[in-house]
């Protein structure tokens, strides 16, 4: 049995990978270790997020799976940075944990192309640093041209609780355990990481009379772009919010040599970005009391997710812990809090592809690659799933920028910079946060998406009709003029905005902080929809501060337009200092831009780099070849 | 085939000897404008001996050496001059073939030329490259140590409060629901830029220091008549050793004489006396006196100790008062008269014009005022002294388009745009962030110096 593409593991990283191949025609296999966890929600149950619903978005504008499955198993909604700039609000939803991998793999089972099977992946068939397949635990050989690891946190994985550690995956899931030995054996860096997931509780027995409650937004949003999806949701599902409390902190502290991770059980690197309880409180000795969210986990079963309160202390420290917060005096806890250790390879070792150097069409995404979160991970098998496929089809990579996609900025700095521990996205890692909004991952991306083929005819002409429309809109408000007539004033006045005292048009209007689009019904038929206002507004109040991003975006690509040659040697280049030699060989970059974002390597290096390829330039590959060649 | 490029081949700075290097088409006529010799084809790869001069002035004693294209380190036709060391000398040559028509080198472009007009071979290359790499360390050190400590500890401090800024508005940002991060306000940011705008103030005066050193102290005398300008001035170009000024534009005409003190050029301007006059002529004059105060570094107000300090004194003194000013008490031979009381908040010198010791008072003043012993310790370059105020100017723009929008009621998130700017910026002053400038820049101090 042939297969074009196999993907190993069917989490969030997997299902898009999969689908992503197998919509564009490729025999797909998608093998997971139990298929009732396909796109399984092990930690938190929501989705999104700054920059989180931002990927969202742009996996959506793409063609891939994430925004449509969670707006159908989405419980509430809420837009968050409501009130700052159109760059940093987040749509974030609470999702049904049930429902989701139900609508998941549904999505799934559509594709004519995918076939699902249920295995544990030991290893790799390689050949002459080319992959041709994997075996299983089982010893049955399966053949395909590419191969996307997906294993996300079961390498190896061990969970730690107190002073205890199990081989076992999350959820006491079967780990596998000969996978990354034998990877190591191809000769990739593997490095241990560690995570955490808090506990849950029983749903009737938190009063939560004592705690806060949280209700979704009254407008409804939605992730994906596609009309279809845009239905109001009849019942939000609030959160709750409690608070630990000096008692909490007390039991906390007496019993830190019990936590796995400070009694020195964990070798892990944790992440920074979702410390544990016990972290808080000894790092931030001077807070009296920490946020918690408690969470639905689901509509079909009780379970409530205690946000905010990781932990790798034994159960019955926990048990005391939790009962100490207000509200959950009488709780019963259902599933307990642990950490998990896991083995991750060196994403330094990827190109921008998410192929891997070392060998030919292997490619891997999500957490193997150092990452946390469902929304990071679902980018980067979407994008190896993308990528696979077009590499099957003799194609080039699709490569996004920094300034186009957060996703762009997520393997960027996968590959350049490396992590050590688990990598989660934030808006501040880019650059061109004003470029990269939520409202516009459409009109980013759908071309690509359109024209890899995830994008149906039909809505890549809604997007066009939408692009006209903004185009229009923009066009009408700069063309409208107000004149300062007594009528016109005293419609200003009604606004709250200051009179006018000569001719004004529309758009400059609108540059005001107090006007907003939709108060323009006064001037003219707005009859556009939502989505298009939106965006002629965004343009023309901030167009200063988008035309300056763009300006640093023309000064970065130049940079990233200076290309260095495939097998450049850079053991002939004696100049370059040692460290960046090092980090150079081992990433490869394709371009000065890359390169010069590469930690380690400094702007002396590039300027050798750079006369270098001058000099490539002026001789003509020839040259370079003959120096590589003698080595 | 190109234009023809000047630049500084030696390290700026108190060397015996500077190189001065011009390559292109034009290298030929630029030298023979203002060379006491002419130099032909004929003189291709030799040294001559003369003088670099402006039309009659001599400006220095130098040597030429001519080296006819294609057998030069560019392959173009090059100019070395080796002309006597230090900033002014260099400087004033540097300017004077800029305006003979040569532009200023960019960052590696002799050795881009080199590269590009295929003079340099594979090997050769290697050669530079090693010699390029073993500069490196120095260039980055250069880029990073060419303030006084106490400039990059400044800077340093900011960086770190606009950090903290940064941080709290991104913690915002991307954990909204997180309650201990108080919420970074508009109005927060309009007190911190404040703050910011002041500490950039003190830190432009720190890098114009810089400029001192470059472009010398310009000293104007002001005082009643018949206080004893004059003769103070006379004094002290008479016991230093007067030397060939070269300040730029306006003032040039006016400046009496200058003198080194500690290494820094002081160019001292005499004025017309100043006093109430219906005499147009002499009108003329004081309103000219008071347009140079715009350009001087320091006022000397001179008064004469048989007088008192009247109005008219303090209506000068109120007009200067931007200026770094000194009181000098002339004509101190005896018991002090003149009551002072009104001059407290001043710096005062008494002097004689016959004894040594009042102008010794005076020079040992002018040290301590713009700290002289620190600036001569320092080894500025004019490139990256003139980078770093750029820089800075840059900051100062940001910080006025950050003023624009608190009032405009911008969202703080793109407000903080320009913030992280300000932080990038200052950043590349002191070496600790990455942009193609500062790489340009590194460059530059190892190409220009080859």
């Amino acid at each position: 049995m042939e297969y074009e593409l196999i993907v190993v593991g069917a989490g969030h990283a997997g299902c898009e990978a999969a689908f992503s191949s197998a919509k564009k025609g490729h025999k797909t296999l998608l093998i997971t270790a139990n298929i009732k966890n396909i796109a399984n929600m092990p930690c938190n149950p929501s989705i999104g997020g700054p920059a989180k619903g931002t990927v969202v978005r742009e996996i959506d504008a793409l063609g891939g799976l994430m925004g449509k499955v969670a707006d159908k198993g989405s419980i509430q909604f809420k837009m968050l940075n409501n009130k700052k700039g159109p760059a940093v609000r987040a749509l974030r939803s609470q999702v049904d944990k049930i429902t989701y991998p139900q609508i998941m793999l549904k999505y799934l089972k559509k594709e004519k192309k995918l076939q699902i099977l249920e295995d544990m992946v030991e290893n790799l068939i390689v050949e002459n640093n080319k992959v041709l397949g994997v075996i299983t635990d089982s010893g049955k050989e399966i053949f395909g041209k590419c191969v996307i690891l997906t294993t996300g946190t079961y390498l190896k994985a061990e969970i730690l609780v107190g002073n205890s550690k199990r081989r076992s995956g999350p959820n006491d899931e079967r780990t596998s355990e000969h996978l990354s030995d034998n990877l190591k054996k191809l000769g990739f860096e593997i490095q241990r990481l560690k995570t955490g997931t808090p506990p849950r509780l029983d749903r009737a027995t938190i009063d939560f009379t004592k705690t806060s409650i949280q209700h979704g937004d009254k407008d409804n949003y939605w992730f994906s772009y596609e009309n279809d999806f845009q239905k109001n949701l009849e019942k939000q599902e609030p959160c709750f919010l409690a608070y630990t409390n000096k008692i909490t902190h007390d039991i906390i502290t007496e019993n830190l040599d019990k936590s796995s991770m400070y009694g020195g059980f964990v070798s892990g690197i944790g992440p920074r970005y979702c410390p544990s309880i016990e972290d808080k409180v000894v790092k931030f000795s001077d807070k009296d009391r920490h946020q918690l969210f408690i969470e639905p986990e689901s509509l079909y079963y009780d379970d409530m997710y205690l946000q905010g309160f990781s932990t790798s202390m034994p159960h019955e420290i926990q048990e005391k812990m939790i009962k100490s917060i207000e509200g959950l005096e009488n709780v019963i806890i259902k599933k307990y809090a642990y950490a998990i250790e896991y083995d991750a390879i060196n994403p330094m070792e990827l190109k921008l592809s998410l192929e891997t150097q070392k060998i030919e069409n292997l490619f891997m995404a999500g957490q193997i690659n150092g990452t946390s979160g469902y929304e990071e991970a679902a980018g980067q098998g979407l994008i190896a799933g993308i990528n696979a496929s077009l590499k099957l089809e003799g194609k080039q990579p699709l490569i996004l920028k920094r300034n186009e996609a957060y996703i762009g900025v997520l393997i960027d700095d996968l590959v350049n910079k490396g992590t050590t521990e688990p990598y989660r996205l934030l808006t501040s890692r880019a650059e061109y946060r004003l470029l990269l909004r939520h409202d516009n991952a459409d009109l980013r991306l759908t071309d690509y998406g359109f024209e890899i083929g995830l994008i149906s005819k039909k809505r890549y002409n809604d997007f066009q009709a939408k692009k006209e429309n903004i185009f229009n809109l923009t066009k009408e408000l700069k063309n409208i003029k107000l004149k300062p007539s007594k009528e016109n004033n005293n419609i200003l006045k009604e606004m709250d905005s200051s009179i006018i005292d000569n001719t004004i048009s529309l758009s400059d209007l609108l540059k005001r902080p107090e006007i907003k689009i939709n108060d323009f019904q006064k001037f003219m038929l707005l009859s556009y929809d939502p989505f298009v206002l939106e965006q002629a507004e965004i343009n023309i109040k901030y167009k200063g501060y988008i035309e300056k991003a763009e300006k640093e975006v023309v000064r970065m690509l130049k940079l990233e337009a200076q290309v260095i040659p495939e097998g450049i040697d850079y053991d002939t280049l004696i100049n370059i200092a040692s460290e960046a030699r090092q980090k150079l060989k081992k990433i490869m970059p394709t371009s000065l831009g890359q390169a010069s974002r590469i930690s380690g390597v400094n702007p002396a290096d590039i300027a050798i780099l750079m006369v270098y390829l001058k000099r490539g330039e002026l001789n003509g590959r020839k040259n370079i070849n003959r120096r590589i060649s003698k080595n | 085939m190109e234009d023809t490029i000047v630049g500084i081949a030696t390290a700026l700075g108190k060397g015996a000897i500077s190189i001065i290097r011009i390559s292109g088409n034009n290298s030929l006529k630029i030298i023979n404008k203002h060379f006491s010799k002419k130099i032909t084809s004929k003189n291709d790869h030799t040294i001559n001996y003369g003088f670099f001069q402006n039309e009659k002035e001599i400006i220095d004693e130098v040597l030429i050496m001519y080296m006819k294209g294609p057998k030069s380190y560019t392959a173009e036709d090059v100019i070395e001059i080796n002309c006597h060391g230090g900033i002014a000398c260099t400087n004033k040559i540097l300017e004077l073939i800029l305006n003979a028509g040569a532009r200023l080198a960019e960052p590696g472009e002799f050795t881009k030329r080199a590269l590009l007009n295929g003079r340099i071979n594979m090997l050769q290359a290697e050669a530079v490259m090693d010699m390029i790499n073993s500069k490196t360390e120095s260039a980055r050190k250069m880029a990073v140590n060419q303030l006084s400590g106490k400039t990059s500890s400044l800077i340093r401090d900011l960086r770190k409060k606009i950090l903290d800024i940064l941080a709290n508005i991104e913690v915002n940002i991307d954990y909204p629901e997180y309650e201990d991060a108080i919420i970074y306000t508009n109005q927060l940011l309009k007190v911190n830029i404040n703050d910011i705008t002041q500490e950039i103030k003190k830190i432009l005066e720190q890098a114009l220091n810089g400029k001192i050193i470059k472009e010398g102290l310009n000293v104007l005398i002001l005082g009643k008549p018949n206080v004893g300008k004059s003769s103070i001035l006379n004094h002290l170009l008479e016991e230093e050793k007067a030397i060939v000024t070269d300040i730029a534009g306006t003032t040039r005409d006016i400046v009496e004489g200058a003198i080194n003190l500690k290494g820094v050029v002081l160019n001292f301007i005499d004025t017309a006396g100043i006093h109430q006059t219906d005499d147009i002529i002499e009108k003329k004059g004081i309103e000219k006196s008071f347009s140079y105060l715009k350009e001087a570094h320091l006022i000397l107000y001179v008064l004469d100790n048989d007088m008192v300090v009247d109005e008219e004194d303090k209506k000068i003194l109120e007009q200067a008062k931007e200026k770094e000013i000194i009181i000098v008490i002339n004509k101190c031979d005896d018991v002090k008269k003149i009551s002072l009381d009104s001059l407290k908040n001043y710096k005062i010198v008494e002097a004689t014009t016959f004894q040594e010791k009042g102008l010794d008072s005076l020079k040992a003043s002018i040290i301590e005022k713009f700290n002289l012993e620190k600036l001569e310790a320092e080894d500025l370059t004019y490139l990256s002294n003139a980078r770093c105020i750029n820089l800075l100017k840059q900051v100062e723009t940001k910080i006025k388009d950050i003023e624009k929008a608190i009032n405009k009621e911008v969202p703080i998130d793109i407000i903080e745009i320009d913030v992280k700017k300000i932080f990038d910026l200052l950043g590349e002053i002191i070496g600790e962030s990455y942009t193609e400038e500062l790489l340009d820049q590194l460059f530059s101090n190892f190409c220009l110096g080859k």
